[in-house]
């Protein structure tokens, strides 16, 4: 049957045509919006609470690490654009922060949380919003099994390789014996399990383990329980007490110390020239990127150092006094240029490609010392969602840490723990 | 049913619907807003309505929290009996802490359960090798399973947080209603005059303590599955804080002043947060002003002004 074009169903037509017409220009720009809108990137920075100090050095370095990327055409010809969210260093407002980047600020993904609270309380969200969360946090959280698949850790090390990487060095270099202190809390107790372990290992001893009590102001009363036949101490201490702690070190000992080893995150943002401090003179750190331009600096770290605005004594160039967490800020630099590099290996477009750029990273092994990667080289483990490197040991030689010592990657390795990639999207 | 019945009742229906209408981003915060109002529910039995001031409810939270994700990490015990162990935590923890706590009044009240929840913090720190201390776990998706239903969905996850809200609403409503309840209010507004007339006042504030610790290990407990996450900070001093500030803004006394409260200050911090860094000045100055000009809070201005039946 044939349906002769009445009037009315003419005008109706041109009705529907007209509206059409009207509406183009709008899915002309809702087509344009697919390929030049930016990708959103949330960025979860502890601006207030104790994290606040690290969270500006994380700031400053996405922000150099994003300027980069754009100038130099985007990713997947699409500019980059940050959404910054305070977290308040609290695993709760972390959590409303992920719902916040993938419900209401429609970010494509969420990077650079530090703390491990605030990345444990926010993983589970992440899974469950089913949004690629890239964490800068150090924590072996990660690569533990304990999270999941939409977590993962390209950009810097946990601490677990940090930890038993130390061992070999401390007990071939400065003694067998060796005393640890550290705070009685989860990231004193990773210290104490993963560096017991390792120098068991390696033929070491620990002869005392001394726990601190978080609230502790005063040092002097455990002093005492250093066993006298101790050769290294190792310390850990972090938080506002590692001056005093320092200082009162040194009063215990006097010249006649044994010898000392100590983890930078305690003096991360701490001007090493601070009164009380001259004590760690001759003494060695853990630095998971030499704060002090070294002698042998590679063109990468320059060129690093000068695009986020440090110089060569790891201080802002703007203000001297103005101390940079940099043994931990490559990490958000690098995992940008992770994350970019995966959202071009997975033709990244939109939200529906999340798990598509997570198995592109999960894809990812070596990763050489490039601008990219100015910390060093590194290799990813795609089933811990973990990446490996290089440490530092440093030595303080007149108020400046100097490189003593560079670990293998080998010597950071460990079996996995977990496999991610059998869970499901 | 009276108008009092009818309000709560309404807010619980009002809060079903909002489900239908909310936008996920809403709809995912209302559910964890309902969660911490349980919270203020629980503090407001003890200080809105039998005047007790405690600067320590986190330990209460905590022991909910604690309660429920120890058994279920360490004994592999599932999200029901969980749950149960969580609430008897903390009526357990409350019922020690206030046969203690209640031998002082006043300030030496607040100072003696603001140290009892000082050494429940440094406790969850000290027991790190179980509870992981300031780090936290995570409790796993496949335990956040209540009568068969995934709790991890945003659907069922609001409806749980309603459920445990609407549990404690009614069941304060149902308290001050109560002559057990009203005995309380006679003790805020005169112990002295309350046990002249042959109340046994310790036993009443003793029972508040209870019901209150049992309320908020409620909502710690339910904090805990809903979101998947026990840790440390939950126990820290700030969240001992938090309640009394949500309950002070709503309106101390008032059964909907926890939830008006809280539902304030997370949309004040979460739109100040997006307008400048300084948002916790704005959250400030706003604090102040409501103080100075509304010192009953937003509930108790509605009674004094609109309403004076409000309960």
């Amino acid at each position: 049957m044939t349906k002769t074009p009445t009037r009315r169903s003419a005008l109706k037509t041109l009705a529907a045509t007209t509206a059409a017409a009207t509406t183009l220009p709008m899915w002309a720009r809702y087509s344009q919006a697919q390929t030049s809108e930016p990708i959103r990137i949330g960025f979860q920075v502890h601006r207030t609470g104790i994290g606040a100090a690290y969270g500006r050095w994380y700031d400053r370095t996405s922000q150099a690490a994003v300027k980069l990327i754009n100038e130099e055409g985007g990713i997947n010809g699409r500019p980059v654009e940050l959404v910054a969210e305070d977290d308040g260093t609290d695993p709760k407002r972390g959590a409303e922060v992920l719902e916040k980047f993938a419900n209401q600020s429609n970010c494509d993904i969420a990077f650079g949380t530090l703390f491990s609270h605030v990345v444990i309380g926010s993983a589970p969200r992440a899974g469950e919003l089913k949004l690629p969360y890239f964490v800068v946090s150090e924590g072996h959280h990660v690569a533990s099994g304990m999270l999941n698949r939409y977590t993962l850790q390209p950009g810097i090390t946990d601490v677990k390789s940090q930890v038993q990487a130390m061992a070999p060095f401390v007990n071939q270099n400065l003694g067998k014996k060796v005393t640890m202190i550290y705070p009685d809390f989860a990231f004193g107790h990773d210290h104490r399990d993963y560096f017991s372990a390792a120098t068991e290992a390696a033929g070491g001893e620990i002869v005392a383990k001394i726990a601190i009590p978080p609230t502790e102001t005063s040092f002097t009363k455990y002093f005492p329980q250093i066993p006298r036949d101790t050769e290294v101490i190792y310390h850990v201490m972090v938080g506002p007490a590692v001056l005093t702690f320092v200082k009162e070190m040194g009063e215990f000992f006097g010249p006649s110390r044994p010898e000392i080893f100590g983890f930078i995150d305690s003096l991360e943002a701490v001007d090493l020239a601070s009164p009380g401090l001259e004590f760690l003179e001759g003494t060695y750190f853990w630095e998971g990127n030499p704060r002090y331009a070294q002698a042998d600096q590679s063109e990468h770290d320059k060129f690093y150092r000068a695009a986020v605005g440090v110089d060569e004594n790891g201080a802002s160039v703007s203000d001297s006094k103005d101390i940079s967490t940099y043994s931990h800020m490559f990490g958000c630099w690098e995992t940008l240029f992770t994350i970019k590099a995966g959202m071009e290996a997975a033709g990244y477009t939109g939200p529906a490609d999340r798990a598509k750029l997570i198995e592109a990273v999960e894809a990812m092994t070596d990763m050489p010392l490039s601008r990219e990667h100015p910390q060093g080289a590194k290799v990813f483990n795609g089933k811990t969602h973990q990446v490996f490197g290089h440490q530092y040991i440093t030595k303080v030689t007149d108020g400046k840490l100097i490189l003593a010592h560079t670990t293998s990657i080998e010597d950071t390795l460990y079996p996995d723990e977990t496999d991610y990639t059998t869970q499901s999207f | 049913m009276s108008r009092a019945v009818a309000l709560h009742l309404g807010l619980i229906a009002a809060l079903f619907a909002a489900q239908f209408v909310l936008p996920t981003y809403h709809q995912g915060n209302v559910a964890r807003i309902m969660v911490l109002a349980t919270y203020a529910i629980g503090y407001n039995v003890l200080f809105g309505y039998t005047g007790l001031l405690s600067l320590g409810h986190a330990m209460f939270f905590a022991a909910g929290l604690y309660g429920l994700a120890l058994p279920i990490q360490h004994l592999g015990w599932g999200a029901g009996p969980a749950l149960l162990s969580g609430v008897a935590a903390g009526a357990l923890l409350a019922l020690v802490v206030g046969l203690l706590a209640l031998r002082t009044i006043g300030v030496a009240f607040m100072i003696v359960t603001l140290m009892f929840s000082q050494a429940f913090y440094l406790s969850v720190l000290l027991a790190g090798t179980w509870t992981r201390g300031d780090e936290g776990f995570v409790i796993p998706a496949a335990k956040q399973v209540l009568f068969g239903i995934d709790l991890a969905t945003p659907t069922t996850r609001y409806f749980a947080a309603l459920a445990l809200f609407s549990l404690a609403l009614l069941a304060t409503l149902a308290l001050v209603r109560h002559p057990f309840g009203k005995t309380l209010i006679a003790i805020r507004e005169n112990e002295e005059r309350a046990r002249m007339l042959g109340y046994d006042t310790f036993r009443h504030k003793l029972g508040a303590v209870v019901i209150s610790g049992a309320i908020s290990a409620g909502a710690g407990a339910g904090f805990a599955l809903l979101f998947g996450y026990a840790g440390a900070t939950f126990a820290s001093v700030q969240y001992s804080i938090f309640p009394l500030l949500w309950v002070l803004l709503g309106g101390a006394g008032t059964v909907i002043g926890p939830l008006i409260g809280t539902l304030f200050i997370f949309y004040l911090i979460d739109y100040a947060s997006g307008l400048t860094d300084a948002y916790m000045a704005v959250v400030g100055v706003v604090l102040v002003a409501l103080t100075l000009f509304a010192p009953q809070g937003i509930a108790g201005e509605l009674r004094r002004r609109v309403w004076k039946g409000l309960p």
